[in-house]
């Protein structure tokens, strides 16, 4: 995950005081003035201009997106403002296939008359690479679906929020860090709101209105003296949600493990209380117990749990890295498809993971792909067993299949769309269990929550993270704060140990919201869902060193 | 798209007069560029890219505001401006206000390169397929990626600073494997002038590496001998052992204490030999090998600037607020580094050693303790053991668990420098590198 493409402009036109700015390139507005989305009568004109004009150049297939993306982050330190920054990028992308081969170019030239030009570069691209082409496209058919939308089902629009009560939320969570015993805090709020509008040879005009959010924090405790230092991040998720998701709801909110003190959220965030126990927590770091290494049952919260999937399982079954296409950069995988053919259980028989592009209040839940593809929600892995990758329209053909997965995806105008990760999610357990009763199942174990590092190979076989916050499990009880955790394990071997699932009243999302992948480099944001999971004799590491 | 320095700073004058905050400082960055993406030795995707963006930032006071546009009439530049100030209107008062920076004098720095600027779509296919045929031929698969950019940046505000500068830049990058899947290699190039640009080596040297990789041996993870070439402490795309240890030179996470060269008690560590006196590392934005703009996104010169010198910290960068604050020189972060070697090539350094590991490329590093800067990240595409000189036998990948100022303390024997990433970097020799696992991925 990268976050550099989003700040895309940091120490370029920003003086290192308000550091670190944000800005995809493109215009910069006042929100207010960009809550109506673009004009779809005027957007069709535009589009058509641009798919005659690849057909005319001699494409066979061509899509055009024309996409306003707004975002407006605020960057918070201890008790002042760093920056605040309201982005707008408007332009359009125009994708032909000629001569069986792909072809792009983008423009800021939102005109009848730009978009014709970058449709003809893109043919003449297309046509200059059909020359070394060996494989030529096929996609899979999509019918087209006329003129539709589709909108994020928020309830109140991030961008509508006045700054000063989003800027207050932020500088009110650093003082509660602060007043528990924070030396240092961090703080921010990311928004996003992409106005997209679709158009293909294939007949589909598709207007949609997609929002997200992600408050975030880091808080570091200091011990000047030994000169150690520690930090413990926000328990939050990014989420496909509007300001709503700030403002905390009793029934969002599920009890963590007994002595820990910890709370999981569902819909929605209390910044405040979590700002609170992290500055607790992250001063407990300092003279927590350095972990014995060795074999430990593993209690993963959701908020932890979710960058293990993403990793291990939804990048491991996107089919473009198994076909290779990602060879040259993140890798392939070893669930390839000689592989899938011998049966071998990818986890145990309780494992069951979905792939969704329709989930409520998810990262990646769309009305639809970028390439004009209806969204849907399939089964990945089934009782241990994989059964199905996530794929687009030039992959089908490849595994005889005859229909996209609707996971298509481009992070702005101006990048060519391919293949992301669908929000891959971890079904609960189906017999009633509540964290606790999994842990007074655990003699010796560590609960781990929250994000960490993480690494995996470029097979998605040797995996290793650590997390947020980390507590001893013995004999069935909390046992206290421990420090220098890292697991490693096979994806497979991690999968197979799973042991036990908590039920869907424990059921949360874990987000990415700048998952990279591809070259050019792009980011995507996606959520995976999970209850509290059991994982049995895990191998755990010290990491603790002397320098 | 590239605007010559008068089309640029005339833009620029315009927007200054349409301010009428107290302080406004406007940039303008532009580039036009194209890729090109291989895999399964056919093209995947390929596209062009041109743009140009202004930024704008307006002071009142103490309060900043920012804003960007990608469009030039007068309106759209009037509004860009006025959008600016209202931020700044809104934002709250700036503890750690600084003044705009005024005239400054830069260095010439030849990071613009004619060639590069003219790639056309046919020039990148006609590498690419380079590339695929000799692979095609080999009887491998190949996947590749050319990206090429040609740029300007422009700078101008109210008290008198004008900057504008040209850059070009080439990244080339290809991995080839064998059709089993069982050999893997890679190779990477980046240059600021094409003419010594060839896919087609590159290719040769990832399929090589492929076949030659193919049949690797297990053995235990644990502590060795290795010789890290320059793509496994540099990574062009991504997070690096050297990379991260030169991230970490900032002044104020020293001095708040929240980085290794935070001082027990207080204060930072410059000054201190912290590596082995053989490691030397600096910046030069003038160098003919990794040439870089002559100033730094702030507008503050770039300098010749050495970071480490026989193994002692000799600078911090800091932004402009904590030099002044601190009362310590103000100077910002590099473009790229170069650390400083000597004539032996990666070849030689094998035949120096009695047993070890040849790590060709390391891969998915990220951080594990701060504290310590301990990284993680494992080998890839093509490691080898080494025995009484000579390559033995290919190795299976490991994952590793290591820190750059332990790694720059067991340091064995320094190579010839290249450019990697933007960098020079050599191949190193380093004793006792930390191994914690083995991986099955080839």
């Amino acid at each position: 995950m990268k976050r550099r493409d989003f700040v895309g402009l940091t120490g370029l036109g920003v003086g290192a005081l308000f550091l670190p700015g944000l800005s995809f390139g493109g215009t910069t507005v006042n929100a207010a003035e960009l809550l109506s989305p673009l004009d779809a009568a005027l957007n069709k004109r535009l589009a058509d201009a641009a798919l005659n004009a690849a057909k005319a150049a001699g494409a066979s297939y061509a899509d055009v997106r024309i996409g306003r993306y707004l975002n407006q982050s605020i960057f918070a330190r201890e008790k002042q403002v760093q920056n605040i920054v309201n982005g707008e990028s408007f332009g359009a992308g125009v994708r032909v296939i000629a001569n069986g081969t792909w072809g792009f170019a983008a423009t800021n030239q939102v005109t009848e008359a730009g978009l014709a030009k970058a449709a003809q570069t893109a043919v003449q691209i297309a046509k200059a690479n059909a020359k070394v082409q060996k494989e030529p496209v096929k996609l899979a058919p999509q019918q087209g679906y006329g003129e539709v939308s589709w909108k994020t089902p928020i309830q109140q629009n991030a961008f509508e929020v006045p700054v000063k009560d989003k800027v207050d939320l932020l500088l009110a969570a650093n003082a509660a860090a602060l007043d528990n015993g924070a030396n240092f805090v961090n703080s921010s709020l990311f928004q996003v709101n992409e106005q997209k509008y679709f158009a293909s040879t294939d007949g589909s005009y598709i207007d949609q209105d997609v929002h997200r959010i992600w408050p975030t924090f880091g808080v570091t405790a200091i011990d000047r003296a030994s000169g150690k230092f520690r930090t413990r991040e926000a328990l939050s998720a990014p989420m496909g949600l509007g300001y709503e998701y700030l403002v905390p709801k009793a029934a969002d909110k599920i009890a963590g493990p007994g002595g820990t003190g910890l709370i999981g959220y569902k819909n929605s965030y209390d910044i405040l209380e979590d700002a609170a126990l992290a500055a607790k927590q992250a001063k407990a770091k300092l003279t927590a117990t350095s972990v014995t290494p060795g074999k430990y049952d593993l209690v993963l919260d959701p908020n932890h749990l979710g960058l293990t999937i993403h990793e291990s399982i939804g990048h491991a079954t996107e089919l473009d890295r198994v076909l290779g296409y990602e060879a040259n950069y993140a890798g392939t995988s070893f669930a390839t498809l000689d592989w899938k053919k011998q049966n071998k259980p990818y986890g145990s028989k309780i494992v069951n993971i979905v792939a969704d592009k329709t989930q409520p209040g998810s990262l990646g839940a769309v009305g639809y792909d970028d390439e004009g593809v209806k969204t849907k929600q399939w089964d990945i892995i089934r009782d241990g067993m994989l059964v199905d990758y996530q794929k687009i329209r030039d992959q089908a053909a490849i595994v005889g299949q005859t229909e996209s997965d609707g996971c298509c995806y481009s992070q702005s105008w101006q990048d060519v769309q391919f293949q992301r990760m669908a929000n891959i999610s971890l079904k609960p357990g189906q017999q009633k269990m509540s964290v606790d009763d999994m842990i007074r199942g655990v003699d010796k174990g560590i609960y781990i929550a929250g994000r960490g590092s993480f690494s995996i190979d470029q097979q998605r076989y040797n995996f290793q993270f650590g997390g947020t916050v980390f507590y001893a499990i013995e004999k069935g009880k909390i046992a206290g704060q421990i420090e220098d955790v890292a697991y490693q394990a096979n994806t497979q071997e991690f999968w197979n140990s799973c042991a036990a699932i908590c039920d869907q009243s424990d059921y949360r999302l874990f987000g990415s919201f700048f998952d990279g992948k591809g070259q050019p480099s792009q980011v995507s944001a996606v959520s995976h869902g999970s209850a509290t999971t059991r994982f049995n004799g895990v191998n755990v590491i010290n990491t603790a060193r002397k320098v | 798209m590239i605007l010559s320095k008068d089309e640029a700073q005339s833009i620029l004058q315009k927007v200054l007069g349409f301010s009428t905050a107290d302080e406004c400082e406007a940039t303008l960055s532009g580039t036009t560029g194209g890729n090109i993406r291989t895999a399964r030795n056919t093209v995947s995707t390929a596209g062009a890219i041109d743009n140009v963006a202004l930024t704008v930032e307006a002071r009142f006071g103490k309060r900043a505001g920012i804003a960007t546009c990608n469009q030039f009439d007068e309106a759209t530049l009037r509004r860009c401006v006025q959008r600016a100030e209202e931020i700044a209107r809104l934002a709250p008062e700036s503890p750690e206000y600084v003044p705009m920076l005024g005239a400054q004098q830069y260095l010439s720095t030849p990071a613009f390169a004619a060639s590069t600027a003219g790639i056309t779509p046919d020039f990148r296919a006609t590498q690419a397929g380079k590339g695929m045929a000799l692979c095609e031929q080999r009887k491998v698969s190949s996947a590749a990626f050319l990206e090429d950019e040609a740029g300007f940046v422009a700078k101008r505000n109210k008290k008198g600073l004008e900057a504008y500068q040209q850059f070009t830049n080439l990244d080339y990058s290809v991995t080839v494997r064998t059709p089993d899947g069982t050999g893997s290699g890679y190779a990477t190039a980046d240059f600021t002038d094409i003419s010594k640009f060839d896919a087609g080596r590159l290719t040769q040297i990832a399929a090589d590496k492929a076949t030659s990789s193919v049949g690797a041996k297990a053995i235990e993870p644990g502590k060795y001998t290795v010789i890290l070439e320059p793509a496994a402490l540099v990574a062009n795309s991504d997070a690096s052992l050297l990379g991260a240890l030169m991230n970490a030179f900032d002044a104020r996470s020293a001095d708040e204490g929240r980085s290794f060269l935070s001082k027990k008690g207080g204060g930072n560590r410059k000054g201190e030999k912290l590596f082995d006196e053989r490691v030397t590392i600096y910046s030069d934005p003038a160098s003919a090998d990794i040439p870089t703009l002559a100033f730094a996104g702030d507008g503050r010169p770039r300098q010749k600037v050495t970071w480490i010198e026989k193994g002692v910290v000799k600078n911090l960068f800091s932004s402009r607020f904590w030099a002044q604050k601190q009362g310590i020189p103000d100077v910002p972060p590099p473009g790229g580094f170069i650390m400083t070697g000597g004539t032996q090539s990666t070849a030689d350094l094998i035949k120096s050693t009695q047993k070890g590991i040849l790590v060709t490329r390391l891969w998915y590093i990220r951080p594990v303790d701060p504290q310590t800067l301990l990284y993680t990240g494992l080998t890839r595409d093509g490691t080898f053991y080494i025995e009484n000189g000579k390559i033995k036998h290919p190795i299976k990948n490991f994952r590793f668990n290591e820190s750059p100022i332990i790694m720059l303390n067991n340091l064995e024997a320094i190579g010839r420098p290249q450019r990697i990433g933007g960098n020079l970097v050599p191949p190193l020799k380093i004793r006792d590198f930390t191994f914690t696992s083995l991986s099955d991925a080839v």
